[in-house]
């Protein structure tokens, strides 16, 4: 008995596997099950999305895809905008993408390996900032955009998303422990400034947290959803704000708009598919919100 | 060469530039979010002291504090979505944080093909909310969705979902849950992880049983995650904008259903300032549902700290 409460003394995870138990097919048959759950509904718009409008509006239910999805994509191109709804998406996820990850490399590097004065204060300001809601501030947002002329256009949605407290936060925190000192004075004596330190010391050490960063990044802008619908017109809509046009019609086109909502997920889907042990990774150390 | 003492013009400017460089290295940061983050964050309690309509800007006068008046004292809508945002956040937040422990637990097994569970698990976080949204209108559609072609088995397959205030409740507290509770779950799991399995070895030989160990060993040890899940789960929960609005769309997409049954509060935001373009109004809401979400959140840290710890 007292064997067994010992300490390990291998590595953890090799004595938890001797000591489980066999895993019961009972949680396989949970976890399947949830499984199944998670993916049905993204499963089930694919199938509206192949079938016909009279097929959809039938009881039961179709279940399985049927051979309609090419004439339904073609007829979100036809009938909508959604091609200028894409590439005005890949526009502002991109651009808003290449800027947090870059500005939060920037920031959180000199926040992490920079002495200057009020520094502690001022990284205290940027995370008392992540715990704010964005939607406080639209009402004013939306008057400067106006102000501006900007309201209507991409760069209402863009230059608000150029920087993110949560981005600067996260490259701070993996710059703590990623980038050792010792690289940094070897930088100097080779009489490196500040700036070509950043761009031949630290940004190569970043490329793991930027990855992970700039994978999050891209999602969200490319969701996201309320400020979009606020700020811009359904003439020049991204993505989400054209599915809720679409969504709003006074007969609705089912397939149309099940079709459209498909396509507009198959870029994350895509992303997901490459990264997804990543994301996984990234959720895991608690670090990242969705 | 300069004197012992005096720095060369070289070594200034180096100087200098190194003195300089964090703050022009932070300084995109703090400026693009100063004009476009805090400042509309602050210029909202100014906005919501005034009578100021979008379509006559001219006309903006100082009302001090007749908007909060009004809202607090003479709008039953407001309250009717304060109402509907208690609710879902009751309605979202309990079942995503159970489920996401019992989803967890089930995860922390010895398991084939992990990472295809796992991955699975968060396929609901990475779509869109207006996707997720538009599929679960769909699904819960009156006469040929889903749900009530399966509730037609047990002999319940009338309901009108979109048309009562629990039944368009529960639609909408379902595709949030669905939505969010793969992410807890991942989050719950990580520490779990770290649990040493001899605390389990102990119980078992004190005759402890699954389900006791797992309410007295894991739930305790996973407190501050619990925690903190609870409280994101909160401020999230607690502005639902567009699940609401896209729930039913059509007319009466602003006012959440014909008859506001699921009206939250950030929605009545929208419909105030952006369908009626009563930017001080919206703004008073905008700053009363925060303070709210403060004090809800702070409510839900007080509640979940209180998990025991032997």
């Amino acid at each position: 008995m007292t064997t067994v409460l010992t300490p390990p003394t291998t590595t953890p995870g090799r004595t938890r596997r001797i000591v489980r138990r066999v895993t019961s097919p009972w949680t396989y048959a949970g976890l399947i099950a949830i499984l199944a759950g998670s993916a049905f509904p993204v499963y089930w718009s694919l199938v509206v999305s192949s079938q016909t409008n009279e097929a959809v509006g039938s009881v039961p239910p179709v279940l399985l895809p049927g051979g309609h999805l090419f004439e339904n994509i073609a007829r979100v191109f036809d009938e909508t905008d959604f091609a200028l709804a894409l590439g005005n998406s890949l526009i502002v996820a991109g651009t808003i993408t290449v800027s947090v990850v870059l500005f939060s490399t920037l920031a959180g590097f000199a926040f992490a390996k920079m002495r200057f004065r009020g520094r502690t204060a001022l990284l205290l300001v940027v995370v008392a900032t992540q715990a704010i809601p964005t939607e406080l501030g639209v009402v004013p947002l939306y008057m400067m955009m106006a102000d501006l002329g900007w309201a209507g256009q991409l760069q209402a949605v863009i230059v608000p998303g150029l920087v993110t407290a949560f981005g600067v936060f996260y490259m701070r925190q993996y710059f703590e422990h990623a980038l050792p000192l010792e690289l940094l004075e070897a930088g100097r004596m080779d009489g490196c400034g500040p700036l070509r330190l950043f761009w031949h010391v630290a940004l190569p050490t970043a490329r793991p947290a930027a990855a992970v960063l700039g994978l999050f990044t891209f999602m969200q802008a490319w969701n996201d959803f309320f400020w979009p619908l606020v700020v811009l017109v359904p003439e020049n809509p991204t993505v989400q704000t054209a599915l809720s046009t679409l969504a709003s019609g006074y007969t609705t086109d089912y397939t149309l708009v099940l079709t459209a909502a498909t396509i507009g997920t198959i870029p994350v889907l895509v992303v997901f598919l490459l990264f997804g042990r990543q994301i996984v990774g990234g959720i895991m150390q608690g670090a990242l919100k969705g | 060469m300069a004197s012992p003492g005096t720095l060369s013009r070289a070594d200034r400017r180096h100087k200098w530039s190194v003195k300089l460089s964090p703050f022009g290295f932070i300084s995109p940061y703090f400026l693009i979010f100063g004009i476009f983050g805090l400042f509309p964050l602050l210029y909202t309690a100014f906005v919501s002291l005034q009578k100021r309509n979008l379509l006559d800007a001219d006309a903006a006068t100082f009302i001090g504090f007749g908007n909060y008046e009004r809202l607090l004292l003479h709008d039953p809508y407001f309250w009717n979505a304060m109402g509907n945002t208690v609710s879902l956040w009751l309605m979202t937040t309990i079942p995503q944080i159970l489920f996401a422990l019992g989803i967890a637990h089930l995860l922390n097994r010895r398991l084939r093909g992990r990472t295809l569970f796992r991955m699975g698990m968060i396929l609901p976080n990475i779509t869109s909310v207006a996707a997720v949204t538009i599929i679960f209108a769909q699904l819960f559609g009156r006469d040929f969705g889903l749900v009530n072609w399966v509730l037609s088995w047990f002999g319940a397959g009338e309901v009108d979902w979109q048309a009562g205030t629990a039944s368009s409740h529960t639609a909408i507290a379902a595709m949030v849950v669905w939505r969010w509770t793969g992410y807890h779950a991942l989050i719950f799991l990580a520490s779990m992880q770290a649990i040493p399995s001899t605390m389990y070895e102990a119980a078992t030989l004190d005759g402890a049983n699954g389900w006791q160990q797992f309410w007295r060993i894991t739930v305790p040890l996973l407190r501050p995650q619990i925690i903190f899940s609870t409280v994101i789960a909160t401020t999230g929960n607690m502005r639902l904008l567009a699940e609401p609005l896209l729930f039913n769309p059509g007319t009466a997409a602003a006012t959440g259903g014909s008859d506001r049954q699921f009206q939250t509060a950030a929605l009545y935001l929208y419909e105030q300032g952006f369908t009626k373009y009563d930017f001080g109004y919206s703004s008073a809401i905008a700053l009363v549902l925060a303070v709210v979400t403060m004090l809800v959140a702070g409510l839900s840290y007080l509640v979940t700290r209180r998990i025991q710890t032997d």
